[in-house]
């Protein structure tokens, strides 16, 4: 009866669109999208009790320094930043036996030093370039053998090549040489 | 849609930085897994230079810490998250650029002693 002649009452959404739009506004300036990126690495437990001799050969050093000019020196050479990855690579890789470079792939390191005044940008390209020569050896190496780059290799895969090219980049402790 | 993309991709920022981190640019960046498994520690000039001077200080959780007290920090954020992901917890560092090599040093010194081993240099790409 009286039923049929009453409506439903509406919401009035006229400014619907308003408030979503202020909401959209609201994340839009509120977002940041976090960087979480960044070089992996790491770090050797500490030592208990004194640390054992290890017998490295000289050859299977990579001696990489950092003075607190962040000026860059390698195997006693002063060399630019940029020839850090080509040198690293031949070091490990050791392409025509030198005898002065890396016996074979596993057994070499690369030792970096810093110096305390070293600054962080520094030491970082520093690592990027290891990091790089390493990456880029085990991409080689994967697309020769399996006919792919390393990240797209399963997870057993990537395991083997991991063996072959270990990457072992041992530092020590920062001196503190000339003022910062 | 706009308005739902946005909802879910923000992460409101949990923490008021009180140094400045303007991390270092590097080619060779991986992606951290999983936020909840990461413990960031932040190094730089503080933003109030007015107030706390230019010497890089170390930010852990919402306050200034010292070297000593990285090791009780540490323990703590361990003790907040759940004991299995514990070993898999990775250590952000958050530094300026520049910063110089000697205090950073010393925090990895401390996290080693920590046995907190797992490291992220904190980077953003290289625009080529």
């Amino acid at each position: 009866m009286a039923r049929k002649g009453k409506k439903v009452p509406e919401i009035n959404a006229a400014s619907m669109a308003d408030i979503a739009f202020l909401l959209l506004i609201f994340f839009l300036l509120v977002t940041t999208i976090d960087t979480d990126k960044g070089i992996i690495r790491k770090l050797p437990p500490m030592p208990k009790g004194p640390p054992p001799e290890v017998e490295v050969h000289d050859r299977n050093v990579f001696v990489v320094r950092v003075n607190a000019f962040d000026q860059l020196m390698v195997e006693g050479d002063i060399i630019s930043i940029d020839d850090l990855r080509k040198r690293t690579k031949e070091f490990i890789l050791n392409p025509y036996n030198s005898p002065d470079l890396a016996e074979n792939p596993q057994k070499a390191i690369v030792s970096l030093k810093s110096d305390r005044g070293t600054s962080y940008d520094m030491y970082i390209q520093v690592q990027n370039e290891l990091t790089a020569a390493y990456n880029e050896i085990r991409d080689e190496y994967a697309l020769q053998h399996y006919g792919k780059e390393y990240e797209a290799l399963p997870k057993r895969l990537q395991k083997e090549v991991r063996k072959q090219f270990p990457m072992k980049i041992s530092e020590a402790e920062p001196e503190e040489t000339g003022n910062q | 849609m706009l308005l739902f993309f946005f909802m879910v991709v923000t992460v409101m920022r949990e923490k008021t930085p009180l140094v400045r981190t303007r991390v270092p640019e590097a080619t060779e960046i991986v992606r951290l897994e999983k936020k909840s498994w990461v413990v960031y520690l932040y190094i730089g000039p503080p933003v109030r230079t007015d107030l706390y001077g230019t010497a890089p200080r170390i930010q852990l959780n919402d306050a200034f810490g010292s070297i000593d007290q990285i090791i009780e920090f540490i323990e703590h954020e361990r003790s907040q998250r759940d004991e299995r992901v514990r070993p898999f917890l990775t250590y952000s560092l958050k530094v300026d650029r520049e910063t110089s090599m000697g205090i950073v040093s010393d925090v990895k010194q401390e996290l080693r002693k920590a046995n907190a081993l797992k490291l992220n240099y904190s980077a953003v790409r290289r625009k080529e």
